[in-house]
């Protein structure tokens, strides 16, 4: 026996196997017969998430179809798992854009720094999560790619409304 | 020997009929036993607060054909070392005796054709239930096998231990069989549903019987709460963590055969195999295609209705330990079938020499007996602690002087212990 094995003297109706068994049967029974389940039905229904939930990153858009970045440097200076390739172009007004804007997700840990630091309020991150792809090339989402996204965007936290209410 | 009914028949009809059963029986069993694995995942979830398999088909009905497709198109992986002529055959070792002892099960009431009556049992046989206590023991040697000839220390102990577990159940499993033949004075299982329609059903006239072959039938079949042999938490899967594809395949199969099985015994040594209770017009000739229908019905409703009940008690009680499991099997349940064999005898011979006829005035008299016997033995069971507790292990005066020190200090030296 092991060492300081409890002996308690318990009293009958907690130490009983019959009663026991018979509680736990009458209990599965009840379960059973209740139609409530708490499965969801997956891709028929999903769960409501949070508005601050940090999905997969969107590049918003100007009115004419341009990605809003400017290529000044921070979201890579800022993203922890150095996901974020930027190779800043100039055109011949003195306007800067991205010529490579790359984010590789699988490196992302989705931390939302990239959208907090972003001052064009250019990159987001996204409400989205059914990110399946056949191969892991297509984990690198480019700039085409990152405008094209189309699902709505995180909120950030907001202090003066610490609960989002 | 044939039996009386069977003569009736000539013997090309009663060649064509047994074909024409065995087919229909074996097809029948084989989509009982997989919609038993649906059946247990539907009552399971549902048990959980879950769905179950939903998607494939209505209501996930064709969910086992999928994994049917699925076993059979998965590899076989044959690991390094093993005993590969045990090792292929032991999973077919596994289910044959489930679905050989089916045989002699009468599953409804004879059948009238134009060349005679045809028996709704594949095999009459005049031995009956002693060849299915043969047949079932051989279920062991598949389990033990796989276990042997995987060569992993785990399967062994799974296949050890399913070994022992049999051997130890199948004992007090054959004394509460012993009652059942004492009271039909017949091993047939066609003699014994007989006996049951004139005295009344043996889960009433012999109660604890009925008790003890439940519980050993549990543990024979390897389910919860007697699943040792395949525990999970503590020997990954027992005898089958080296199978794969359909050759694991085969050991739930043969788990649900065995369940099914197990069940139709059940229903037929206890609960009055395909009689329809509190009528007779069903039992007696001229026998009709109607009565065959309802009768059929009545068996197969029993004998869902054990299987709903393994299903629903492997979900609701935990695994034992195998120190309880021995001493329920060998302290527990053999002193009580044998006490139960001796009771009975003496009962019958007292009723007998009181000039009580066998009837159902006799079942009466052995039902009330019953009901004290149950309450005895209930009473006994409810006191707990039978099922080798950590204080079995210890002096009853040392015990009790420790309970009286219980609210100064809960715990135990190592050295008090004897």
């Amino acid at each position: 026996m092991a060492i300081n094995v409890k002996i308690m003297d318990r009293p009958i109706r907690e130490v009983s196997y019959v009663r026991a068994t018979l509680s736990g049967l009458a209990l599965t029974l009840k379960h059973m017969v209740d139609p409530h389940k708490v499965t969801l039905q997956y891709p028929e229904e999903k769960w409501d998430i949070s508005p601050r939930w940090r999905g997969t990153h969107r590049m918003l858009t100007t009115e004419d179809g341009q990605a809003k970045c400017v290529a000044c440097g921070l979201c890579p200076t800022v993203c922890p798992a150095n996901c974020i390739k930027l190779v800043p172009g100039e055109d011949e007004a003195g306007n800067r854009y991205p010529l490579v804007f790359e984010i590789d997700e699988f490196r992302c840990i989705f931390c939302g720094y990239c959208q907090e630091v972003c001052p064009e309020e250019a990159i987001h991150m996204g409400r989205h999560y059914e990110n399946a792809e056949f191969n892991r090339e297509r984990f690198v989402y480019d700039l085409e790619r990152l405008t094209a996204q189309t699902h709505p965007v995180s909120e950030l936290w907001d202090p003066a409304d610490p609960r989002g209410e | 020997m044939l039996d009386q009914s069977q003569l009736d028949l000539p013997f090309l009809p009663f060649l064509l009929a047994t074909i024409i059963k065995m087919i229909a029986m074996f097809t029948l069993y084989m989509v009982s036993v997989a919609y038993t694995t649906y059946a247990e995942r539907k009552i399971s979830a549902w048990i959980q607060d879950r769905h179950g398999p939903n998607r494939v088909g209505p209501f996930g009905l064709f969910q086992v054909l999928a994994d049917g497709v699925k076993n059979f198109m998965k590899e076989e992986s044959m690991p390094g070392g093993v005993n590969k002529p045990l090792f292929i055959i032991a999973p077919a070792l596994a289910f044959i005796p489930a679905l050989t002892a089916w045989a002699v099960i009468p599953f409804a009431a004879p059948l009238p054709t134009p060349w005679g009556r045809v028996d709704m049992v594949v095999a009459d046989m005049p031995i009956g239930f002693l060849f299915t206590l043969a047949v079932t023991s051989l279920g062991v040697y598949g389990i033990v096998l796989a276990g042997w000839a995987s060569n992993n220390k785990y399967a062994l102990l799974g296949g050890l231990r399913a070994s022992a577990q049999m051997v130890s159940y199948e004992i007090s499993m054959g004394m509460a069989t012993v009652c059942v033949l004492l009271v039909a004075g017949n091993v047939s299982l066609t003699k014994i549903i007989d006996q049951q329609v004139f005295m009344g059903w043996n889960v009433l006239v012999l109660s604890v019987a009925s008790f003890i072959f439940l519980v050993a039938a549990f543990a024979e079949t390897n389910r919860v709460p007697f699943d040792l042999p395949e525990a999970e938490s503590e020997l990954i899967a027992g005898y089958h963590a080296e199978y794969s594809a359909m050759k694991f395949s085969m050991f739930p199969i043969s788990e649900y055969a065995n369940m099914i099985t197990a069940s139709g015994l059940f229903v037929t040594l206890f609960l009055g195999g395909w009689d329809i209770p509190l009528t007779s017009w069903d039992n007696f000739g001229p026998f009709t295609v109607g009565k065959f229908t309802a009768t059929f019905a009545m068996f197969v409703a029993k004998v869902i209705f054990l299987v709903f009940f393994y299903i629903w008690i492997r979900w609701t009680l935990p695994r034992f330990r195998y120190d309880q499991l021995m001493s329920l099997g060998w302290k527990v349940m053999l002193p009580t079938a044998l006490a139960y064999v001796v009771i009975v005898a003496s009962a019958m011979l007292g009723l007998d020499m009181a000039g009580l006829a066998r009837g159902k005035l006799f079942g009466l008299a052995m039902f009330g007996l019953n009901i004290v016997l149950l309450i005895v033995l209930f009473f006994i069971l409810d006191r707990g602690r039978l099922v080798s507790p950590a204080a079995s292990r210890l002096d009853r005066a040392r015990l009790q002087h420790l309970r009286s020190q219980a609210p100064s200090r809960a715990t135990l030296n190592p050295k008090e212990i004897r």
